[in-house]
């Protein structure tokens, strides 16, 4: 999460607004780059994994796996800032912990248009205007380190078109108000979930819409509320050649939505709580399995073919029909995340997340197939703080619950992470 | 079992060894080098209308916000000062650019206020009216800490400021003679674009390198360090800018004069729509000569074009 004054920085296209953002006004020997990493030790402990049975036995079992050691994060390389006075960029090279980078940010911004705060336009690759931000994301592990609100998919489902968490490209019209307090976004989106190279759909969009407003409630501090929309269409299914995908052939578009509150509330300069609801909605094709092909990995989604549901390629074949009852899944969650900031330098923070299915797609699947419950806590410890780099001895641990979903039987998984690490930036 | 025991040792280690390292840098605030003593924070108030502000509890807005440039110890050494151009301001100094009050005078609490909403432009501080106003009183309380002359003076009196007279060529030709009459042009230049003879020269109250201010730059949105009214610039003639060699004229002209100047340093920034360049423009940019009963002996020099009028 920023604070307010984040916020506002990050609205005004990163300017102080002084007159003195243009490069110009920089010492020449600052270069805006920040290298980010995080050496860690975690204990991984998940339930129910499918593994191949001991010899005695045939077939494969379900067990616990549980694993510690010292491990490596991503390494984030952000470069940013002003190009001239209302011009800026992002660039955001990232890794994964085998060091194979892709782009994760990459946007130029221009700000003030017309002279006016409600008018800036950000075009690129950027994360969506989420009020509390992943990127972020003041947690680590592989569970809590996102928000599963905003990645959820139904047990089945293939639509990744809609992940609020991920960094998407298009164009984002932005305002606010001088002081910040009221402010809007709306971006038109290209429905690929971020991916560069049109691998998906040649002609699907959708878009995401969100305002807020705060109010100065005296000593508790600045209370901010607001809302999101995340809605379009992406592809359910592709051109084939030899039964292969065709990359950027996409057709059969298809609906979804996402959309939600977000408040975040003071209680004085120690206390805060961010929360975030969100009702999801994929269409029926979507709910079947039909959608991502590309990173599916049976490949197989349900069909009505003749009379009979089976499951087939997803490449809706001719004569492919949705079997008959497929609703649209649809749920509702929320996302409670309270921070005790004991000082600027150490942060206590706890999360609570749960999702529920309010629709299966598939009739007569148990209603709570997917329904997804995690805690989070930890703090984080800043032994000092300077605007040059940064440095945390981050503690956390997390509990993943998901009904239904093991491989084999179809029960419960219990997932746990404890993790310890240096985060650190320069 | 074992992993229950992991997570306890590790969250208890991790306790003891935050709460260990906290108190160590709580010792040493500062990024320099060597054990520093803590701020002590002073029982100050603010009062802006019926707002109460505490030293106390701008304690963590001040480390977070302010101490990278103005030092945890208010001195204007923090971490960000080298970089900076202007320096960061002196608390311990207790000398503001921006008052109400006369020069030589402790600014009033709404002074200091309104500078920490308004930001300081040509600076790098920024806006901070994304505070609360319990905020922004509190952090006033707290830049009271750090000179003891706010616990033996009081703020001084906030000066008077007349209604403002109609804008009109007389005025704006009387503001200019006084431009010229009162060496305005020897920092801001006969343009008002800070390229004064005396201009390289000129160093604030800490020998910092300081310009004058540049009329010209900017349209609409140009802004002026004390505010960007008329009335803050009638201001900063009737009290200075403490701590830079902008003097105060209080006790050289009169409230119309200091108008008319007004009204003429407008025409300065020429880019900007305002009344001012309005009767300048219906005069087609031509300022008339002013006579002057008692001319000044200053002379200009002589490469000395008058200043606006379009030239």
């Amino acid at each position: 999460m920023l604070n307010y004054f984040g916020q506002k920085f990050k609205d005004n296209g990163y300017q102080l607004m002084n007159d003195r953002d243009a490069p110009i006004w920089q010492n020449p020997g600052y270069w805006p780059v920040t290298f980010r990493i995080t050496p860690i030790w975690h204990r991984v402990s998940q339930g129910k994994v499918a593994v191949d049975s001991t010899a005695s036995e045939s077939g494969q079992v379900e067990q616990r796996i549980t694993s510690s050691g010292f491990d490596l994060s991503g390494l984030d390389f952000h470069t940013g800032g002003t190009l001239e006075k209302n011009f800026s960029f992002y660039v955001l090279p990232s890794s994964d912990p085998t060091a194979s980078f892709h782009f994760e940010t990459v946007m130029g911004r221009l700000d003030n248009i017309a002279g006016s705060p409600w008018l800036n336009v950000k075009f690129g690759k950027f994360e969506l205007d989420n009020l509390l931000s992943e990127k972020r994301i003041l947690t680590l592990t592989g569970n809590g380190g996102i928000y599963q609100l905003y990645h959820f998919m139904p047990v089945g489902d293939g639509n990744p078109f809609a992940q609020m968490g991920d960094n998407q490209l298009g164009v984002e019209v932005m305002g606010h108000s001088y002081n910040d307090r009221t402010r809007y976004s709306v971006a038109l989106l290209s429905s690929n979930d971020g991916q560069v190279g049109l691998p998906y759909g040649a002609e699907s969009y959708s878009t995401f819409i969100t305002a807020s407003q705060a109010f100065d409630a005296g000593k508790l501090g600045v209370q901010r509320l607001g809302f999101y929309v995340f809605a379009g269409q992406a592809p359910t299914t592709w051109l084939t050649n030899l039964g292969a995908p065709i990359g950027g052939s996409g057709t059969g578009n298809q609906g979804f939505s996402r959309e939600g509150f977000v408040g975040q509330f003071y209680f004085g300069q120690h206390f805060d709580v961010q929360v975030v609801t969100q009702h999801g909605s994929d269409s029926a094709w979507f709910g079947q399995g039909y959608g991502d092909l590309i990173d599916n990995p049976t490949g197989l989604c349900n069909a009505y073919v003749d009379g009979t549901v089976v499951q087939q390629p997803c490449n809706n074949t001719p004569g492919t029909q949705l079997v008959p009852g497929s609703r649209n899944p649809t749920w509702n969650g929320v996302l409670i995340e309270p921070h005790y900031v004991y000082s600027p330098q150490l942060i206590f923070l706890a999360r609570y997340e749960t999702i529920k299915m309010s629709q299966q797609s598939t009739p007569g699947t148990r209603s709570d197939l997917g329904n997804i419950t995690t805690y989070t806590i930890g703090y984080r410890y800043n032994p000092f703080m300077t605007s040059r780099a940064g440095f945390a001895w981050h503690n956390e641990f997390n509990l993943f619950h998901q009904v239904g979903t093991s491989p084999l039987s179809g029960t419960n998984i219990n997932t746990s992470e404890l993790l310890t690490g240096f985060d650190f930036d320069f | 079992m074992r992993f229950i025991g992991a997570i306890l040792f590790t969250a208890i280690l991790g306790l003891i060894i935050t709460t260990g390292l906290t108190v160590r840098a709580f010792a040493q605030d500062a990024p320099d080098v060597g054990p520093k003593p803590p701020v002590v924070i002073k029982p100050m108030e603010s009062h802006i209308g019926n707002v109460t502000g505490h030293a106390e509890a701008a304690k963590s807005d001040f480390r977070r916000y302010c101490a990278g440039c103005h030092g945890d110890f208010g001195d204007g050494n923090g971490e960000n000062a080298v970089w900076l151009d202007p320096k960061p301001r002196d608390f311990t100094l207790a000398a503001f650019k921006c008052r109400s009050t006369l020069t030589g005078t402790l600014p009033t609490d709404e002074d200091l206020f309104n500078t920490i909403a308004r930001g300081l432009t040509n600076s790098n501080m920024p806006v901070w009216n994304t505070f609360t106003k319990q905020q922004r009183a509190d952090l006033v309380a707290y830049i009271k800490i750090f000179s003891p002359r706010w616990e033996h003076e009081k703020a001084g009196t906030p000066i008077t400021i007349p209604a403002e007279p109609p804008v009109t060529m007389d005025s704006i030709a009387h503001g200019k003679a006084l431009f010229t009459k009162l060496e305005c042009w020897k920092c801001h230049g006969t343009h008002g674009e800070g390229d004064g003879p005396s201009a390289s020269t000129l160093t604030d109250s800490k020998d910092n390198p300081i310009r004058p201010y540049n009329f010209a730059l900017g349209k609409n949105d140009s802004r002026f360090k004390c505010g960007n009214t008329n009335q803050d610039i009638y201001k900063i003639f009737m009290t200075g800018v403490d701590g830079t060699p902008m003097p105060s004229f209080a006790d050289v002209i009169q409230p119309n004069d200091a108008w008319d100047l007004v009204h003429f340093l407008r025409t300065l920034q020429v880019n900007r729509h305002g009344k001012e360049n309005e009767v300048l423009s219906a005069a087609h940019g031509v300022i008339p000569p002013y006579v002057d009963k008692n001319p000044s002996p200053a002379a200009a020099p002589a490469d000395n074009k008058a200043p606006g009028g379009g030239q």
